[in-house]
């Protein structure tokens, strides 16, 4: 043993002594030692690693969240000035909006992979049916999150969304305009409408969040983390809590470190790529201010509810009303069905193609329909440009065309070349589809989802646009 | 325990009983306060009133302009979002038609077109003509409008509450 001076020896000695007496008040090693060596089974790699990272990004929504309710307002009248604050004067105002934002997005992310995981690898089935419902309630509670976060950014995107949503609300049948003034907290937009979200976004969720986390490491804990499915080894409730405690006993390794080094290693990622992301992409500009008389607004939700933007364009207005009320509902139902419609029987994802395509068919429809929500053809383009002459050619009658067809707002829904919106069909190549008495017709009287020019439009303007229309030709 | 008398048992029982209904009690006594505090929105309606939007004279004929107002019952701290807009039309001499700015589809502001003589919507593509009829897109109904009064030659609009419908 090399020489050590004996004070050091001494404090050594009594650090330890210190230590042992604090464990002996305190109970930490028996359960906190317990928890963290706690055996699991063998072969739980990196798709295990999702669970913990939503946690780790969820603790970083609380620190940041923290910080920034410390400048934010929840005052409608002075939140968006606080908030340009944020943004522009507090020394790292800036960048803590930002890990906030992509620590959301962080975590709408992994609570999403994770949902995936559990479910192609059915770690839902017996013991761990309740594992699963406290999951799928913090899936929803962490929508919701997202959610109620883009409408603390109080800007004109904001107070639509709020709009937005009191009159989704008021679909429901019967009480429906109840939840709308419940959600607006009175008449319109006021006062009285951000306080509410802002308690709610920062006491009532995350209380909730707390507690359904701390059951959820609890019911993990008490069942033990599922081993990895195997086909050809069902699960059998009778059997199956013996052989899990059989397994665990000869193969088992303790949590810590051996698994819990890739939860360290991967949850540390996120941290250090959503700072990143805070820092070179930044938090998301501010809006114009929350002033409900300018009109002038584009109001969009933020990547994650993206997809349902695109639903509510899409669906046909003849069943919306049931698609908005019931879709949410039935997929929430779904979700916490899925336990109980089979909580035994094969595990692996080899032995399940349903499951394979439950969440193919899932992940394709949010895919496609993020997509369409990004584009929002259905959406007229209030900012095209004029046509340039180049484009309307030479001739008076048809550049006088080009002109109406801007003026009168045919250029809003359908593009020429490039320039206009796809809210209707590109008429880049009229001429070569549609007859001068087509394009008459179609002008005069409207069609599926086209209003009727009749009214205002000149005989000699008809002549016009259709000249303009007739010289689109390939 | 089954040797302990049936005195005994019952007494647990009622302390048990008593226990938990004094415990539903005290919640009660602090859940009335907290839920109806929350739910007062729901029943505390504010009143329809008329609020000024400018003198006549300010008002082309056949001409729509937006017009901006106080909502009914703005709160000191409410700021820019104690406004409300609509869409206000003078008709003729004396009267005036206003359409709220808001689509009936999900209560998105629609703009009005002055050439194209349409309301359009930028959130899903409802389109209204100049009457405030549907003409495209997902919207249920036309246009909500507010009522319009002239008062000494002042247009004076009537405050409605959110939704439309």
């Amino acid at each position: 043993m090399p020489y050590r001076p004996r004070w050091a020896v001494r404090v050594a000695r009594g650090t330890r002594r210190l230590f042992r007496a604090a464990d002996d008040r305190l109970g930490l090693s028996p359960v906190v030692g317990r928890l963290l060596k706690h055996p699991v089974p063998p072969g739980a790699g990196w798709l295990y690693v999702f669970g913990s990272a939503t946690l780790i990004a969820f603790m970083i929504q609380v620190v940041t969240g923290i910080a920034l309710a410390m400048a934010y307002v929840p005052s409608s009248g002075q939140a968006y000035d606080s908030l340009r604050f944020i943004s522009r004067d507090a020394p790292f105002g800036h960048v803590l909006r930002g890990i906030h934002f992509f620590g959301a997005s962080a975590m709408v992310l992994l609570v999403g992979l994770h949902t995936i995981r559990v479910y192609l690898m059915a770690a839902y089935k017996y013991p761990r049916e309740m594992n699963w419902l406290t999951g799928a309630v913090l899936l929803a509670l962490t929508l919701l999150m997202g959610f109620t976060g883009q409408l603390l950014r109080w800007d004109q995107n904001a107070v639509w969304s709020v709009i937005v949503g009191a009159e989704q609300a008021s679909r429901v049948p019967a009480f429906g305009h109840l939840l709308a003034r419940f959600i607006l907290a009175g008449d319109a937009v006021g006062g009285a409408t951000l306080s509410r979200f802002f308690a709610v976004h920062v006491f009532f969720i995350p209380a909730v969040i707390f507690l359904f986390i701390g059951a959820h490491v609890y019911l993990v804990v008490r069942h033990g983390i599922s081993e990895p499915p195997k086909s050809g080894r069902p699960v059998d409730p009778p059997t199956y809590r013996r052989w899990y405690d059989d397994m665990l006993a000869r193969e088992g390794h303790p949590f810590w470190p051996d698994a819990a080094w890739r939860d360290v290693v991967f949850g540390v990622g996120v941290v250090f790529v959503i700072i990143a992301l805070a820092q070179i992409v930044g938090a998301p500009e501010l809006g114009k201010p929350p002033d409900p008389t300018n009109l002038v607004a584009y109001p969009r939700p933020d990547w994650y509810l993206l997809w349902y933007f695109a639903v509510l364009a899409l669906i046909p207005p003849s069943i919306e009303s049931w698609v908005i009320v019931l879709a949410p509902l039935l997929f929430g139902l779904a979700l916490l069905l899925v336990p109980f419609v089979s909580n035994r029987g094969e595990r692996s994802p080899k032995r399940r193609p349903w499951a394979i395509a439950v969440v193919i068919t899932a992940v394709m429809m949010i895919g496609v329909l993020w997509a369409a929500g990004a584009r929002a053809a259905w959406s007229p383009d209030f900012n095209a440009p004029r046509l340039p002459d180049t484009l309307a050619g030479a001739s008076p009658a048809v550049r006088t065309g080009a002109t109406l067809f801007h003026d009168r707002g045919c250029e809003n829904c359908h593009s020429i070349s490039g320039i206009g919106g796809h809210r209707g069909p590109d008429l880049t190549t009229a001429g070569d589809r549609l007859t001068t008495a087509e394009m008459v017709i179609r002008i005069m009287n409207g069609g599926r989802n086209m209003p009727p020019f009749a009214a205002n439009l000149r005989p000699d303007e008809v002549d016009a646009l259709v000249a303009f229309l007739r010289s689109r030709r390939r | 325990m089954s040797a302990e008398p049936r005195t005994t048992q019952s007494r647990r029982r009622w302390l048990a009983m008593m226990s938990a209904g004094l415990s539903g009690l005290a919640a009660l006594a602090v859940a009335t306060p907290v839920v109806g505090f929350i739910l007062s929105p729901l029943w505390k309606r504010a009143p329809r009133i008329w609020r000024d939007v400018g003198p006549v004279s300010d008002f082309a004929i056949g001409s729509t302009v937006e017009v901006a107002f106080a909502d009914s019952s703005p709160l000191p701290w409410a700021g820019v979002t104690a406004r409300t807009a609509a869409w206000l039309r003078r008709m003729d001499a004396t009267n005036f038609v206003a359409f709220a700015a808001n689509c009936t589809h999900l209560g998105c502001p629609v703009r009005w077109l002055p050439d194209a003589k349409l309301f359009m919507c930028p959130c899903h593509g409802g389109v209204y003509d100049s009457a405030g009829r549907v003409t495209a897109g997902p919207p249920p109904r036309p246009l909500a409008r507010y009522d319009v009064r002239v008062r000494e030659g002042r247009v004076e609009i009537r405050t409605m509450p959110l939704p439309t419908a």
